[in-house]
This record gives C-alpha cells, structure tokens and sequence, in this order.
C-alpha cells in the first residue's frame, strides 16, 4: 500500500548540495556516527530513517554544525556544501547556519510575537533595509510556511500563544526567512496531529521547489509520501541511501527490509 | 515490602469501592499526618513572624511621634548679637550657652501666664527642654538673623524623660528614682499638655536628623545613617550588578567545562557561605590599609558588600539562565545568530526576571548586613551629612555610618529611650527592605508579562 504512487514519481537529477565522506561523530567515547558517505542532492527532499538512537538527528546536526554546541562532540571526515568542507577552519559555523536552516522536533517558537519571530534572522543578517523590506519577507516567510492567512490579523501577538501545528509552521517560517539553501527538518511532525502533519508535508513539498530539503522522520509513510530520495541508519551506519521508491519496494539490504516490514523497530 | 505481600483482604472476594480496606485507610492516614505537620510548620512560622512585628512595633512606632514645647522665645539682640551688625559670622562668636537661659525664661513666663504654681528650681525646669534645643534654635537664628529683637513663637524639643512619660516610658515611680526628672516635673509637663502648649505629634525629624549623644536620645534621628546605606547600596548595585551578571553569563554560556572552571564554581558557592564578618577583615586589609581609602566611607561600606553579594548574584543568575529552556538556544542557533547574539537576544530577557530577584535579595542582605562594617569603622559616631562626592574626600568618601549599624548602636546606649529609637530604626529597616521586595514583584511581573 505504501508503493502505490512511488514508482511515478518523476525525479530530476539535480546537483549534489551537500556530499559527506567517511564522517564520523563521536560523543565523548561513544562512536555515534561511523563511515557516512552521502549525496544530498539540490532541490529534493532527502529523508533519513531508522530505529531510535541510530543518528539520524546526529548526522543531521553534522550538516549544519549544530553539533558544535554539543560539548564532547566530535565530528571527522569531510562534509562539503557546494564542494566547500563546512568544517574547515575559515569557515564561521554562523554563517553557515544562516545558510542551512534547521527546524527542531520540537515547535520551540522565541517567546516574542509572531512578526518577531520570522523577523528575527533577517534583522540579524542584515537582510532588510527597510521597515517595509522586513515586513515583505515576513509576509512571504509565513505565505510559504501556510500561515499567512491564520497569522496576518495577530502577527503582534506571542508565537508562543499559536497551537502545535501553527508554531512549527512558525517555525518553518522562520528558517525560511533567512533565505536558505538547505533546510534540515528533524522530525517536525512527531509533535503533531494528522491534519497538521498534512499541512507540514504539503509545505515541504513546495518548499522543495527552492531548497535542498532533508528531514528526518520516524514514519515511513511519511517518507514515502514526501522525499524523493531516502536514507536508511541503523546502528549508527548508513544502511542504504537511494530513490525513496526503489528503498520502500525494492530495498538491497536484508536490514531495510525488516525495518520497513516492521521487524526492527 | 508492604507492596510484595498479598493483602489477605485482596485475596477474598471482590469488596466494595464504597468501603476503605485497611491499605487505603493507612495511607489516607499517613496523608492527613502530613498535612498536619505542614500547617504546623507554617503557623509556628506565621506565629513568629506576628510575634516579631508586634513587639517591634510596639517598641518602636512612639519613635515617629516626638513632644515638642511652643514656647514664645525672647531673642534680645544684646546678647545674640553684641556687636549689632547681623552678620552671621559675628554672630557664630556667642556660643549654644547663651540660648539656653532664653529658652528657660521663655518657660518661666509660660508657666507665669497659666498660672501654674511649682516648686521646681530654674535648673530642674531648664530638665523639661532637651538638651539640644538651644544648639537647635542657635542654628535657626544664625540662619535667619532676622528673628533677632523680637519675640517668635518656636518649636522646643522636650526632653527624652517628659516625651517618655507621653509615651508611657517613664511613670511617677521611677521618676521619683531618677535623677534626671521628678514627679513634680512630670506634673509640671501634664500641666502643659493641658494647657496644649505641650504637643506629641508626628516627628519627621527621626528619618532625617542626624544620630545624637548619649545623654539626647530625644534628638537622635537615622538621617545619617539612611543616607550612607544609600550610598552604599548605589555602590553595590553599580559594583555587583554588571560584575556579578557578566561573570555568571561567561561562566554558564561560554567558558568551557574544564577542571578549572569546576573550581572557580565550587570557589563561588563556598564564597557565598563564607561569614560576612571576614569580608569585613578582607575589606579593612585591602581596601583601606593596603588602598587607602577612607575608613567609615560608604565607598569602602559598598565595595565590601560588593563582595559579600558577588556570590549571591552570580549563583541567582546562574539558576536563572539554567532555567531557560535549551530549546531557546538551539532555535536562535539554528537561524544563524552568534552565541552572544542567542544570549543577550534571547536567553537573557528570559532569564531577566530571576537576575533581577536575585540582585535584590543580595542588595537586601547587604542592606542588613551589619557585622562588616563594624570593622570598618561605620560604627562612629557621625553628626554631619554625609555628600555624595566632595573634592577632598572624593566619591562617597565622608564618614557615614549605616541603618543595621545605627541599630546595633544604639542598643549600646545607657538611656532606655535609645531602646524606642533602635526598634523605630529596625521598622525603617524593615520598610526598605519590604519596599526592595514590593518593587523587585512588580519588575518581575512586568517583565514577565512579556510572554
Ligand atoms: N548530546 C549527546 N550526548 C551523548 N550522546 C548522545 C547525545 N545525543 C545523542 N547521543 C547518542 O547518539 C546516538 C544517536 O542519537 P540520535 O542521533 O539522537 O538518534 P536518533 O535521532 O536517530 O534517534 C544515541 O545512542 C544517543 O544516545
Ligand atoms: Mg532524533
């Protein structure tokens, strides 16, 4: 039931945005991430499976230095943005993360109005010039997450006071305002109900058609319904990364298998 | 082990809900036990509290309320002012002892005209006014030479003894044992009061006069001291507050967790708990023998209380910025702001409300503090109003001493009337420190009603 439109799904092969080789994270002692070799291609959504604990959310905090405020995290190997290594010495985590936006599992909205919230990473990037440059990207911000039309009567009010669903899709707005290349989602629906996870996966489909988007989810249906290319970790290993149709009917690795008929969970 | 054993009740048949089994019954027991000690505790510590404000208060409210004489005061210039001229400076020349006569005469004559009979001498009647008045009405006629050649009629200070038998202090009895006073100028002053030329009435004077010897407690007042813990508390939130935030920020969001930084936390909680007393000595070697800064100034009072609240603030703030959720971090992160940025942004509005009680429960410790500036030398004597900044002794520089010290002082003093004046003070004391609160709940909410 899961393949039915997958093996439609037209997908262009667009460039690699983001490409990792050998990474390797390590948590104090603990080996968290071993031998990732990975291509993230540009304008596709790329989701990242697997049981709890395998690193999804590590090796996604990798693609935007996230990790960097981990204490004890360790990252090696190469991971090049645009065939640059995100972890050379020259290069300011900052400003990379204003490049590669990240949503969090959890809706964590700051605690100032709505226009704030999406106004915030413009005004630190110096991306407006004027008022009314600001309140355009808000506008647009919230449009392309599909919060314009619920948000635009209150946008002075707190973010805090919006429900689950609409404080992701802040969120989303948010990141988006920045004007990102890449946006890394972990697993933004898990504090949702189905009609919001609806309106989110819609959103990320659109917003596929300008970013390199990668998510990382705990539902395969999720992942099947809204990435084009999907990677499979268990045990801190990529297991296998390929077109998210041939994965779920067609996987190479007896381990995806059972993952995707329920056996490893 | 309870939890293990089959209840032999639960192995029966099935019992009703409308009947408690033995299990039920215990804990529902242990629960009311509880709850009764817990309201135990708090009505012993209710109990206190009123127990403490009502003898305070009882002992020290007639501080605020002073009596005073309306007398009309002769002021001949032949003897105020020789020379005839009016000026002041000459005028400086005739010395407190000449004002003193006047006022006895003009008490004499008050006594004349209502026709109350006495057989008290000059001097023992001189024992109605305060010691102080003289030196009170000399500083009003040098400072409006004018009054001089005609009579005024002027507020006299009573004594300590005539304004304790107003206030229920000094009886017949123990005046009859005392050498200061006798019934007969008990009923001398009764007769006065009849006659309304004696009033008790509301006395400003405490708050702003300055501390008075031994033998004036009528005089005494906190002016002094209010203005130097003043002062100092201007020291220590302009000292404290920014070293203390600054120093808890890098410390929870930037330096790195090492050993070394491990040791500097343990050093600032054991900091805290040192004896404030210590921070006196430290204060005494550091700040005035080895810098040489003026003994008895609120400039040294503050930095040493500066240093006792450091740790008071540095631990608030670290709580505070605890509490922020992580989320908050990761979020401004994740949009591309610098750490500072994340923090002074975001973590440090939220984390605002918790500084701002702890910066003012340091400042009320500080305010109460007492034992520090013993050592320091603020426990002197000062008459003179202390300037916030004068050329030769700089800023907050002149001798000063402080509320929680005058206190103490005071409670040195022989005169039973000084114990009313120390009770008066702990109530201004008090109101401070409750106006600090009142004043830290309303930021707090203001700011927290910023979501
Ligand atoms: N901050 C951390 N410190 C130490 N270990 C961590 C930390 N975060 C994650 N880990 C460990 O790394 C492994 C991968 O975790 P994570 O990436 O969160 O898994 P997933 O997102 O796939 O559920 C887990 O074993 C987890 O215990
Ligand atoms: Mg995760």
């Amino acid at each position: 039931m899961l393949d039915m439109h997958l093996t439609e799904r037209d997908i262009h092969m667009t460039d690699t945005k983001i490409s990792a080789r050998n990474c390797q994270v390590y948590y104090g002692d603990t080996h968290a991430i071993r031998d990732v070799n990975v291509d993230i291609a540009d304008k596709t959504v790329t989701a990242f499976i697997g049981p709890s604990g395998c690193g999804k959310s590590t090796f996604l905090r990798c693609l935007n230095r996230m990790n960097d405020t981990i204490e004890g995290c360790r990252v090696e190997g190469r991971i090049a943005m645009d065939g640059e290594d995100i972890y050379d010495a020259k290069v300011d985590p900052v400003q990379l993360r204003a490049k590669v936006g990240m949503v969090f599992q959890k809706p964590n909205p700051f605690p100032k109005s709505i226009y704030e919230n999406v106004a915030y990473g413009p005004r630190i990037h110096g991306m407006a010039r004027s008022r009314a440059d600001l309140d355009e990207i808000v506008e647009t911000s919230l449009r392309r997450a599909a919060l314009w039309n619920e948000a635009k009567d209150r946008l002075d009010q707190p973010g805090t006071g919006l429900s689950g669903g609409q404080q992701q899709r802040l969120c989303i707005a948010r990141a988006v305002a920045t004007a990102p290349e890449v946006l890394l989602m972990d697993e933004p629906c898990s504090a949702l109900d189905p009609i919001a996870t609806a309106q989110v996966e819609e959103l990320i489909d659109e917003l596929r058609q300008s970013f390199s988007v990668v998510i990382v989810t705990h539902s395969m249906q999720q992942a099947a319904r809204v990435s084009q290319k999907t990677a499979f970790f268990h045990l801190g290993q990529l297991v296998e990364f390929g077109e998210t149709g041939k994965i779920f009917t067609n996987p190479a690795d007896p381990r995806t298998e059972s993952y995707i008929s329920g056996r490893i969970g | 082990m309870t939890e293990v054993s089959v209840d032999p009740a639960r192995s029966g048949p099935a019992r009703s809900i409308l009947v408690q089994d033995a299990r039920t019954k215990r804990r529902n027991a242990a629960e009311r036990r509880f709850r009764a000690y817990g309201l135990a505790a708090i009505g012993i510590a209710m109990a206190a509290l009123i127990l403490l404000l009502t003898s305070v208060l009882a002992a020290g409210l007639s501080a605020y309320k002073q009596t005073y004489l309306q007398l009309e005061v002769n002021l001949p210039a032949a003897k105020l002012d020789p020379k005839g001229n009016r000026d002041p400076a000459e005028m400086s020349k005739v010395f407190t002892l000449a004002y003193a006569p006047l006022l006895q005469q003009a008490l004499a004559a008050k006594l004349d005209a209502l026709g109350v009979t006495t057989t008290l001498s000059a001097k023992d009647m001189g024992d109605l006014i305060s010691k102080e008045a003289p030196a009170t009405l000399r500083n009003q006629v040098l400072a409006d030479p004018s009054l001089i050649g005609s009579p005024h009629v002027i507020d006299v200070l009573a004594s300590g003894r005539i304004d304790g038998f107003f206030k229920g202090r000094v009886t017949m009895e123990s005046a009859a044992l005392d050498a200061n006073t006798s019934p007969e100028a008990l009923r001398v002053a009764q007769a006065l009061k009849d006659a309304g030329v004696m009033v008790t009435r509301l006395n400003w004077a405490f708050l702003t006069a300055p501390d008075a010897s031994d033998q004036r407690p009528e005089a005494a007042g906190l002016g002094v001291a209010i203005l130097g813990s003043l002062y100092m508390m201007i020291v220590v939130l302009v000292m404290a507050l920014p070293l203390g935030v600054a120093a808890a920020i890098y410390l929870e969001e930037f330096a790195p967790k090492n050993r070394f930084t491990d040791v500097i936390e343990v050093n600032i909680s054991n900091l805290a708990a040192v004896p404030s007393i210590v921070f006196g000595i430290l204060g005494l070697a550091i700040f005035i023998n080895f810098m040489g800064l003026r003994q008895s100034s609120p400039l040294v009072g503050g930095l040493v209380l500066t240093l006792m609240t450091l740790p008071t603030i540095i631990i608030s703030t670290r709580a505070a910025l605890k509490s922020v959720p992580p989320s908050i971090r990761d979020a401004a992160l994740g949009v591309g702001a610098s750490k500072m940025q994340s923090v002074f942004h975001h973590v440090l509005p939220l984390a605002a409300p918790g500084i701002l009680t702890g910066t003012i429960i340091g400042l009320a410790q500080a305010l109460g503090e007492t034992a520090p500036l013993l050592l320091i030398g603020m426990v002197a004597f000062v008459r003179d109003y202390p300037s916030a900044f004068s050329s030769s002794t700089g800023l907050f520089g002149d001798p000063s001493t402080a509320l929680p010290v005058q206190v103490y002082n005071w409670t040195q003093r022989a005169d039973p009337a000084f114990v009313e004046r120390a009770s008066g003070a702990i109530i201004a004391l008090l109101v401070f420190l409750l106006t600090m609160n009142a004043v830290a709940i309303i930021l707090r909410r203001r700011f927290e009603r910023r979501w």
